[in-house]
Formats: C-alpha cells, sequence, structure tokens
C-alpha cells in the first residue's frame, strides 16, 4: 500500500441536481499510464477534478467514493494539498497563463511543490530538457506561443512541481497531427522517468497505444475496462472510438495514430474485458 | 507660468497619493474578482489608528501600527466575508463590500466624532521654495513616498514568488489552484496589501494644507475610484496613470477655478468624475484595462 498507486473507488460526483460520475473505479498502479476514454460529457474531466479536488470551481460536489494516493486519502484535502501530495494536473485547453512569460508560468508551477530553490532549479533543468524549446522562449509571452508549445508548457509547467502522477486531460485536443504524435512521444518519456500518468482523451488511437491499460467513460459510468492492448482490438471499442467497423488492419484514426501499431505496454495473456452494464 | 508649475507639482503629489489608494483596489480586483467598496474605510481605519496612536507611541510607531493595523483589517474582512462567499457570483461580493463599509465607517465616524484629528507628521507646514515655485514639504514627501513605495510594489509584483502567484491567479484562478497555489493566502494576502496602502495614503491626504483626519476623509478618498476605474481595473499601471491622471486634472480644475466659473463652482471635485467619463466612452476598459473576452 506504500507504493505510489492512485485508487479510486465508486466515485460519484454530482453538480447541484445533476449527475455526473456514478461509481467510478480506476486504479493507476505506480509507474503506468492508464487511458480513460470517452466522448464529450461522460465525465471524463470530472473525474480529473475529483482527484485534483477542482469540482469547486465548478459546483461539484463528491458524494460518495473515495479517492486516494500512495494510501493517503486525498477526498478531503486542499487542491495545493493534493499538489503537495504529489498529484499534478494538466488542465484541458492548457490554460497557459497567456499574460506571464513563459519563464514566469514555470516558476509558478513550482510554486506547489515542496523543496526550495535548488529542487526548483532541477525540476526546471529537467523540463527545458524534454522541452527545449521552452528555454529558447524563456522571457516571450506565453500567449505568444504555438498551441502545441502552449501544451509544451502547460505539461513542463505541472512537471515543475516533480509529480509523482502527473494528470493529463486531453493533451492533444486542438493540435495537429503530428505535434499530437510529439506530445504523445513526450508523456512516454515522462512516464520512462518514473511519473505515472492518468490520461484522458478522446483521441482513443493516442491514449490507447501510450496506455498499458484504459477505462471506458459513457454517461459518467464505467462500461468497459482492460488492458489497452485487449481494448484497442474489441470490436466496441474500435466502432465507437477508433472509428472502424471491419478489416483488422489499422486503427486508421489520425494521421500516424496506427503507424507503429500497438503499444509495449504490459502484453499479459488473455486477461478476458470485464463487461460492466451500463 | 509659476501658477501652472505649482499646481502641476501638486497635482502630481496628491496624484501619487490616490495611485496608493487605486493600487489596492486594483491587487483586491486582481486577487479576487471582487470591486471592493470597502477600501475607503480600510483607509480610515489606518489613519485614524495613526492619528489616535501618535501622542503616546510617537509619529513613526503609530504609522507603523496604523499600517499594520489596516492591514489586519483587510486580511480579517477577507477572511469571515470574502471567503465564505468564494465562488459565489463577484457582484454579490461587491454588494457584501457596501455593507462591510457602512458598518466599519459608522462605527471609525462614532469613534471620531466632530474632532479633528492632527496627523502629528514631522513635516507640519513648512513650504519648500524653488526659485519662484513654492510647494508644502508635506507634498514633496508624499509623491517621493508613493513612488518609492509603488516602485517597490510593481518590483515585488514581478520578481517575487508572492508576485508570480499573485498574477497567476488573477489570470485563471482555478489552473493556479491546479499548480498548487492557495487562493485563500494569494487573497487575504492582497486585502492586508490594499489596507496598508491604504494607510499610508490616509496619512498624506490629512497632512497640511489639509487639518487632519476627520469624518469625511473617507470620501475624499472616494475619488480613487475614478483613478483605478479610467486607468483600467485589472491593471497596475493603469492605477498609476489613473492616480496621477485625476490628481492634475483635480488639482488644475481647483488651481484655474476662476477662469472657469461658467461652469459653476466646485468644478474640482467634479472634474475626475468627467475625465473617467470621457476616457471610458472612448476605452470602455480603461486606458490599460484588459477587454473582458467570454467564450461563447
Amino acid at each position: 500500500m506504500t507504493a505510489a498507486s492512485l485508487e479510486v473507488r465508486g466515485v460519484s460526483v454530482g453538480y447541484g441536481p445533476v449527475r455526473a460520475l456514478n461509481s467510478v473505479s480506476v486504479d493507476v498502479p505506480e509507474g503506468a499510464v492508464v487511458a480513460v476514454l470517452g466522448g464529450n460529457g461522460a465525465g471524463k474531466t470530472t473525474l480529473l477534478r475529483a482527484v485534483s479536488r477542482t469540482l469547486r470551481f465548478h459546483g461539484g460536489t463528491i458524494g460518495s467514493g473515495t479517492v486516494s494516493f500512495a494510501g493517503r486519502r486525498l477526498d478531503g484535502l486542499t487542491p495545493a494539498q493534493v499538489v503537495a501530495a504529489g498529484v499534478v494536473q494538466v488542465p484541458e485547453g492548457r490554460q497557459v497563463f497567456a499574460r506571464m512569460t513563459v519563464a514566469d508560468n514555470l516558476r509558478a508551477g513550482a510554486l506547489g511543490a515542496a523543496g526550495g530553490r535548488r529542487a526548483a532549479a532541477e525540476a526546471q533543468a529537467r523540463v527545458h530538457e524534454l522541452f527545449p524549446v521552452l528555454a529558447q522562449r524563456a522571457h516571450q509571452r506565453a500567449g505568444l506561443l504555438s498551441g502545441g508549445e502552449q501544451q509544451m508548457l502547460a505539461m513542463g509547467r505541472a512537471l515543475m512541481a516533480r509529480p509523482k502522477l502527473l494528470l493529463l486531460d486531453e493533451p492533444s485536443l486542438g493540435l495537429a497531427p503530428l505535434m499530437a504524435d510529439r506530445i504523445a512521444e513526450t508523456v512516454r518519456e515522462i512516464n520512462a522517468q518514473g511519473t505515472s500518468v492518468l490520461l484522458v482523451e478522446q483521441n482513443a488511437a493516442i491514449a490507447l497505444r501510450l496506455a498499458s491499460s484504459a477505462v471506458v467513460l459513457e454517461v459518467g459510468e464505467v462500461v468497459l475496462a482492460g488492458d489497452a492492448d485487449e481494448l484497442a482490438a474489441s470490436d466496441e471499442v474500435r466502432r465507437r472510438y477508433l472509428g472502424i467497423t471491419d478489416d483488422p488492419g489499422h486503427p486508421g484514426a489520425p494521421e500516424g495514430a496506427g503507424a507503429e501499431g500497438v503499444s509495449e505496454g504490459a502484453p499479459h495473456p488473455a486477461a478476458p474485458l470485464r463487461r460492466w452494464s451500463a | 507660468m509659476t501658477t501652472f508649475v505649482e499646481l502641476l507639482l501638486s497635482g502630481l503629489s496628491i496624484g501619487s497619493v490616490y495611485a496608493l489608494i487605486a493600487l489596492g483596489f486594483v491587487i483586491i480586483f486582481k486577487a479576487t474578482e471582487v470591486v471592493n467598496f470597502a477600501h475607503a474605510s480600510l483607509l480610515l481605519a489606518g489613519g485614524y489608528l495613526t492619528a489616535v496612536l501618535r501622542d503616546d507611541i510617537g509619529f513613526w510607531a503609530a504609522l507603523l501600527v496604523g499600517v499594520a493595523g489596516a492591514a489586519a483589517v483587510g486580511a480579517l474582512v477577507e477572511f469571515l466575508v470574502i471567503r465564505r462567499y468564494r465562488g459565489h457570483d463577484h457582484s454579490v461580493l461587491a454588494i457584501v463590500t457596501i455593507g462591510v463599509d457602512i458598518v466599519l465607517v459608522t462605527e471609525l465616524t462614532r469613534q471620531i466624532g466632530a474632532r479633528v484629528l492632527p496627523m502629528g507628521d514631522p513635516w507640519g507646514d513648512e513650504v519648500l521654495t524653488l526659485g519662484a515655485v513654492s510647494i508644502p514639504q508635506t507634498r514633496v514627501a508624499a509623491f517621493v513616498t508613493a513612488t518609492l513605495i509603488i516602485g517597490a510594489f510593481l518590483l515585488a509584483f514581478r520578481f517575487t514568488s508572492w508576485g508570480v502567484a499573485m498574477r497567476a491567479v488573477a489570470e485563471h484562478p482555478e489552473t493556479a489552484a491546479l499548480m498548487g497555489i492557495r487562493l485563500g493566502r494569494v487573497s487575504s494576502s492582497a486585502w492586508a496589501v490594499a489596507g496598508g496602502l491604504a494607510t499610508v495614503a490616509a496619512l498624506f491626504l490629512t497632512v497640511f494644507p489639509t487639518p487632519g483626519l476627520e469624518r469625511g476623509t473617507s470620501l475624499v478618498a472616494l475619488k480613487a475610484f475614478p483613478a483605478a476605474i479610467l486607468g483600467g481595473l485589472d491593471s497596475t499601471t493603469g492605477a498609476l496613470a489613473g492616480g496621477l491622471i485625476i490628481g492634475v486634472t483635480q488639482s488644475m480644475a481647483a488651481g484655474y477655478q476662476s477662469d472657469l466659473t461658467f461652469l459653476g463652482r466646485g468644478i474640482g471635485d467634479l472634474a475626475p468624475y468627467l475625465v473617467m467619463l470621457l476616457v471610458l466612452l472612448v476605452r470602455p476598459a480603461g486606458l490599460f484595462g484588459t477587454r473582458e473576452l467570454s467564450r461563447v
């Protein structure tokens, strides 16, 4: 239980009278990449907000269920305490501080982390190594960056807090396919450096390529869960989220998405897919 | 010409004092998106503490206590009132601050009564003469002090962690929270800083040639409202520019009143609002304000 794993158990969330999540459970084992798939309004972002404790900004509350990280309950903490516990979210739509410089954005990312100046400097060196463009543009206003660069900045900013678990909300949203692939590559690298990732994506092809396991949300409930490979091969997922009807060949979503095929994550034999009633 | 220079200097001086008030206004607005109508009462509280204590502990210590006191009152208002309603409609909060203002001003008015409390400042009524131009020492002190404080504030705003947190919250509170920035802390520090700035402004609003702190002092502080608004409510630069514009306008209008009789009496008091209206007609978001963009 000391492993830095995230456990979401039976979480229900409501925005006033509107039920957004209904008894959702997701696990992110230490060092894993777990994807959450689903269409608009399925509750993907709500799930992340429930973990990062920012439901309050949208008038949402957790009705039941628990969220814990590394054996410690997160529900009941403030957003700042969640960050201090090592769980940092990259918000949907990037939300860089447009009027601040790139350097100040990164600085803002380090404000919630424990550790002093030296820790922040180390984190910044790591971020600059991962995204050299952020070093080149350090003194430019973040609002002037391109969409892909802003996504890099948003991820770099989150990494400044040296998270153990990164919550990524639609990192490929609105990006050109080539840039989306680069972001995916970076997510893999961040993960390889020891940060677990909970990845919310509409682009199922990219998500299933990165993740070792995935859950599919539909109207606030988990309808499918299992290994990414198996989900990618399942008819239902292929039909609904990868846009393929027959032909077992390529997940033919955006360019490059299916090119090198299956993810290298956890090639378990046939753990059967669980079909959860909707 | 001498008159003109004198009026200009005096306007710049009073303008820098308005800028102090407007700056507090803007910080609170940036950090909490609340238009703080209780600002004048913070100013009155700080000034009152200073004026009452200066006999016992001396002027400088009293001023320090006044600044700290007003900062504490500001932080307390934030903690007791604003924080409870965070996430509610900001216009509701603005109205709540009107209530806070009424409570504070009523109590302070009761304490002050009909008295006029002199500040006991070291500058007294001496006048500095440079060639043909003469200007009260207090005005020079006001300008220098305000410039130093504002400069220090802007540096802090730009370079310290507090400043980074403040700007991040101003731009996007939720994202700032996701970065682990404590919104409560940022907001109460904004109220405290605003209270401190207001106290310094209170001092310079009540020294020579004004006889001292009285009930009506908080009304004088209201002139910083147009300063903040015409500069743009969310811009620190705007607060400075707005303060100076209002100060000079008021000083000129009052100084040349005899040439402006066709506009009636008391045009000096009216001028700030006229300028504000004119600016808003051309730039609805103020001189340096960012236009509110809403996603559809």
